[in-house]
């Protein structure tokens, strides 16, 4: 089905005259499971279904009736709305940032499920490696921003916020406005996108290719203390990966944080 | 899917899958309304009634005490006022009562004066009858005494000394009579 488990399937090895499949993009496209009328269902979907399902799970469990002394899923709940609601929504934002608390929670557990993802067994690959997922969230987010930035200072004063900086030379200031303009209206939300995505797809074309490099290596030869070396890196990059995975969902969320205090706040 | 992409060659990996596109804002939509519209704001009531409940029970003890604090003024207040009332009644007993000595006493010395006044009148009067009684008294005697002298003639000068020795013997008799009755 993914493609590193066809690269098993095919028996390819070293010094069996067949070259070293290495993985690439194609180890990020699947073969779809399910069509309907020309909608074409895959793994990445199916993931993503499942992550929804266990966020939305989890905090089920955690929060459908929650009691003044906790119970042991509720406690782990709020640990979570903790993290999120002190060191994220309260230090960044401030006292206003309780109001976004869900949104930053909603992305925050979203991005890091679908990443880990990426390291459990039969999954073992992340959602947010497919561009589109980054995408829909940082749409999510940069709207949100507009939204609020509009919001908070009229049209007006959105606009000075979006592009204008104030005490500049009058020769200058047709530069300074275009380049605020694509900063922050068009490449901090494809930075946003790309962060993630970047990292996610790297992380996993790292697993892949040790994966994939310690099974070709492995022969009756010398060669299978390389593939053996390949095998331990693979583990060792699958431990990275945890770090990242959180790392990076959790760089999403602060700097989503970071825009909505950016909109929300008076002047710029 | 896989082999077609492989035969065209590489894909660009930054333009997103349009299903893809759709799933994963459903998805999120469906995470964000879950936990935005029910389980956070839950949560959320949770914490801040946990809060309060703690900082309820904070505040409950310090209206308490409070409370207490009030009592005992009051009842300190109470205990002065009880205090300076009593100070109060025995200031005025003790006036009262140097008053009625002071009353007492003029009385008593108003009464005094009275009687050692009437003391002195009753004397007064005792000396003025003592006085003209003895007048009488005397008068009397002279007179008698002169009729016996001039009855039992003048010759005998011895008789003369008895008589008058007599007289007085009498007269201190009388004296002494008068003495005895009072």
């Amino acid at each position: 089905m993914s493609a590193h488990t066809l690269l098993a399937e095919s028996g390819c090895h070293l010094f069996t005259g067949c070259g070293f499949p290495a993985p690439g993009l194609n180890s990020f496209d699947f073969k779809p499971f399910l069509t309907i009328g020309g909608i074409e269902f895959t793994k990445s979907m199916l993931l993503a279904v499942i992550c929804m399902v266990i966020v939305v799970g989890l905090f089920w469990l955690a929060f459908r009736k929650p009691k003044l002394v906790p119970g042991k899923m509720q406690l782990i709940g709020e640990i979570g709305y903790n993290f999120i609601a002190r060191s994220i929504a309260r230090d960044v934002i401030g006292k206003e940032g309780s109001k976004y608390v869900p949104f930053l929670t909603s992305i925050f557990f979203f991005v890091w499920i679908m990443n880990i993802m990426s390291v459990i067994p039969f999954a073992q690959f992340p959602s947010t490696s497919r561009f589109a997922y980054p995408v829909v969230l940082a749409f999510c987010v940069w709207v949100t921003y507009l939204y609020l930035t509009f919001k908070k200072n009229g049209f007006k004063g959105g606009v000075k916020n979006l592009v204008y900086i104030e005490g500049l030379p009058v020769f200058i200031r047709p530069l300074v406005i275009l380049l605020e303009f694509i900063q922050n209206v068009i490449t901090r939300p494809f930075t946003l996108a790309v962060r993630l995505w970047a990292n996610m797809f790297a992380g996993h074309m790292l697993i892949v290719m040790f994966s994939a490099a310690s099974w070709y290596l492995l022969t009756p030869s010398i060669m299978s203390a390389v593939a053996a070396g390949s095998f331990i890196l693979a583990i060792v990059m699958t431990a990275f990966e945890v770090l990242i995975q959180f790392l990076q969902a959790y760089i999403f969320t602060l700097l989503t944080s970071i825009y909505i205090q950016g909109a929300i706040q008076e002047g710029h | 899917m896989m082999t077609f992409l492989a035969a065209e060659g590489a894909q660009n990996p930054l333009i997103p899958d349009m299903t893809e596109l759709v799933v994963g804002i459903l998805c999120f939509l469906i995470v964000f309304g879950f936990l935005g519209k029910k389980l956070l704001p839950n949560i959320q009531k949770t914490l801040e009634e946990r809060h309060d409940a703690i900082e309820g029970g904070l505040e409950r003890a310090a209206e308490a005490q409070a409370e207490a604090n009030q009592t005992l003024e009051q009842y300190k207040a109470q205990l002065a006022e009880a205090r300076h009332e009593a100070a109060r009644l025995r200031q005025e007993a003790t006036e009262q009562g140097a008053t009625i000595i002071q009353q007492m006493r003029e009385e008593g010395q108003r009464q005094r004066e009275e009687i050692v006044a009437a003391g002195h009148t009753q004397i007064e009067v005792d000396r003025k009858a003592a006085a003209v009684a003895l007048r009488q008294d005397v008068g009397k005697l002279a007179t008698e005494l002169a009729g016996k002298l001039v009855g039992e003639s003048l010759e005998d000068h011895a008789r003369q000394s008895r008589t008058i020795d007599r007289f007085l013997d009498q007269l201190e008799g009388s004296a002494a009579n008068v003495e005895a009755t009072r």
